[in-house]
């Protein structure tokens, strides 16, 4: 227990840093928004004004409670290119990202798990050495190059879904599912040959250890040893890995919303960049950042009830 | 463990060996001018006089995927040598005198290495504008903490060395036992790093100008490359497949090499 609040704790400063970075970034170092919102109109006294209405004119801690407050509660301020809140902007984009993050990241841990564990449990076999061989290639095709093969392949010339065919959840609640499988596939299958690699290697690590010997010796099978003592030791580094391919499935995820044209965050949030609307692209990588962040602390979390060595030690 | 008997290590090399002497080929000659249009000569299929055909410009795609090879490698190289630099400094002499310094900077490390990169990478594209050198100084910038942590590790593990202790009884100062004396022994851990770092940055790059946020037109690059290429699936497939086969083979060399060398512990 103490050692879930001390990690909590650490969440809850991390989270005000990256909010209060981000805040700062985003406030210092960009042209000034009244500028490019005045255009042709510009006078100083304009400005003067805009700047005033904007709260623009205020202490920067202030203005960063302010927005904080605002972003907890849901008001996260106003798009300078939408004419509306940042919230309003944001509606809807979420559930594709989040959908197709974690549509991902389930199929790299199916993919995976049971490969990696077959593999180990077949090793030098004909799966394994094709496995082996081919691993390094997987590993190296980039997620968007993916997206356009399957655009190309199950897209245009297997007809198998229609490219830039976007079905929104309101629609179909299936049909989004449907449409976000290759682009999930794309995303999943890099990021599953490495988990699979790692949980492989880890497994058959572990099976080079004593406490596997005499396993064997009270008359277990290979399957057996495997199952009830291997796995449990071999999977914790995977189980870290595993969470933390989330931050880069999340980063995948935007780009390869734009190769499916899917309308999500990251579409939102390259757009956001092109018009320099600075509150949208701050809110969308405080969003993307605070999920980072919360994944790694769930892996922390869970690694700890897997394993009380890492509460005790 | 000698490399000359290692399978990935010997494939690495054949890869790699091929794609530099192309790259550096094409430094000097390509076949056409890779951004010379020719109007009777658009969308052509692979063949003897253009071997993997024109673009929609009539553009040769392979003088044109050979420059954004080198273009690529250039920023993915010149990316690296940011990082490992830096990182050679910050995680040598945090690893080597330790401390709190040591201890806020590693904090530090590990905030930064847990983010997406590309998001970050966004981020400062974002604040300070897109094009070649941002794309290289954002991206430098971002694999400092992760050469960092490497060198610190090592570091720190052989400062406890005897060979260590001899060099200070002999009188040599801390910066000869940092640069002199231990930095030539983490070499070994540090190559196959420097070979992963390389292919995320060739893809982290080909992500950034595939989303237009990268190398800008006219210049080449490969993700540039497929950007232009998305549209013309349907018509031109061997566009998409060349750029994309092109970073295939540069990221699957340089992996090859450093799962030779030892690898990368991704646990850690």
């Amino acid at each position: 227990m103490q050692y879930v609040l001390k990690k909590t704790g650490v969440l809850v400063v991390t989270l005000l840093l990256i909010s209060l970075l981000a805040f700062l970034a985003f406030q210092i170092i960009p042209a000034d928004p009244v500028t490019k919102l005045l255009g042709t109109d510009y006078t100083p006294e304009r400005a003067e004004a805009l700047r005033h209405e904007m709260g623009l004119d205020r202490n920067v801690f202030v203005r960063y409670f302010d927005w904080l407050t605002g972003f907890v509660t849901g008001d996260m301020g106003d798009s300078y290119s939408y004419g509306m809140g940042v919230e309003k902007v944001l509606e809807g984009k979420g559930a594709v990202t989040a959908g197709l993050s974690l549509m991902a990241w389930l199929m790299v841990i199916a993919i995976s798990v049971p490969l990696g564990i077959t593999l180990a449990r077949f090793q030098g076999g004909r799966l394994d050495r094709v496995f082996v061989a081919m691993n390094q290639v997987f590993m190296a095709i980039p997620p968007f190059f993916l997206g356009i093969l399957f655009t190309y392949v199950f897209g245009l010339v297997l007809k198998l879904f229609v490219p830039g065919g976007f079905i929104s959840p309101r629609e179909s609640f299936w049909g989004f599912l449907g449409y976000l499988f290759f682009p999930a596939l794309a995303i999943a299958i890099p990021k599953a040959a490495m988990v699979t690699k790692l949980l492989r290697s880890s497994i058959l690590n572990q099976m080079q250890m004593d406490y596997v010997r005499t396993a064997y010796s009270r008359g277990n099978s290979r399957w057996g040893v495997l199952r009830f003592h291997v796995l449990r030791n071999a999977i914790l580094p995977v189980v870290t890995f595993v969470a933390m391919t989330l931050a880069d499935i999340v980063a995948g995820s935007i780009i390869v919303e734009q190769v499916f044209a899917l309308p999500g965050l990251g579409r939102l949030l390259l757009a956001s960049i092109g018009n320099r609307d600075y509150p949208v692209v701050q809110c969308i990588v405080v969003i993307i950042a605070f999920i980072v962040v919360f994944m790694n602390y769930l892996a922390d979390v869970l690694t700890q009830y897997i394993d009380p060595r890492v509460r005790l030690g | 463990m000698d490399l000359r008997h290692n399978k990935n290590f010997k494939a690495g090399a054949v890869i790699t060996a091929i794609m530099v002497t192309i790259i550096l080929v094409g430094m000097v000659w390509t076949p056409y001018d890779p951004n010379a249009m020719d109007g009777k000569a658009k969308m052509l299929s692979p063949s003897f006089r253009h071997l993997l055909g024109t673009d929609n410009f009539g553009r040769d795609i392979f003088s044109r995927v050979v420059e954004g090879a080198g273009a690529t490698a250039v920023i993915a190289a010149a990316t690296v040598a940011i990082g490992l630099t830096a990182g050679l400094i910050i995680g040598g002499l945090t690893g080597y005198y330790g401390g709190w310094l040591d201890e806020v900077v590693m904090r530090l490390n590990d905030a930064l290495a847990a983010f997406p990169s590309i998001l970050l990478a966004l981020v400062l594209v974002a604040l300070f504008g897109s094009g070649k050198y941002h794309i290289i100084l954002a991206l430098g910038l971002l694999f400092i903490p992760s050469f960092a942590r490497v060198v610190r590790a090592e570091v720190a593990r052989q400062k406890a060395l005897d060979y260590v202790a001899s060099a200070r009884l002999m009188g040599a100062g801390d910066m000869r036992i940092l640069f002199l004396h231990i930095l030539p022994n983490i070499v070994p851990v540090l190559l196959p790093n420097v070979a992963i770092g390389f292919n995320n940055a060739v893809l982290a790059e080909a992500s950034m100008s595939y989303l237009s946020v990268g190398v800008q037109p006219p210049d080449a690059s490969l993700g540039r490359m497929l950007n232009e290429a998305q549209g013309y699936l349907l018509t031109a497939p061997w566009y998409a497949l060349s750029a994309g086969a092109a970073i295939i083979l540069l990221v699957l060399g340089f992996g090859l090499l450093s799962e030779g060398m030892g690898g990368v512990d991704h646990a850690s």
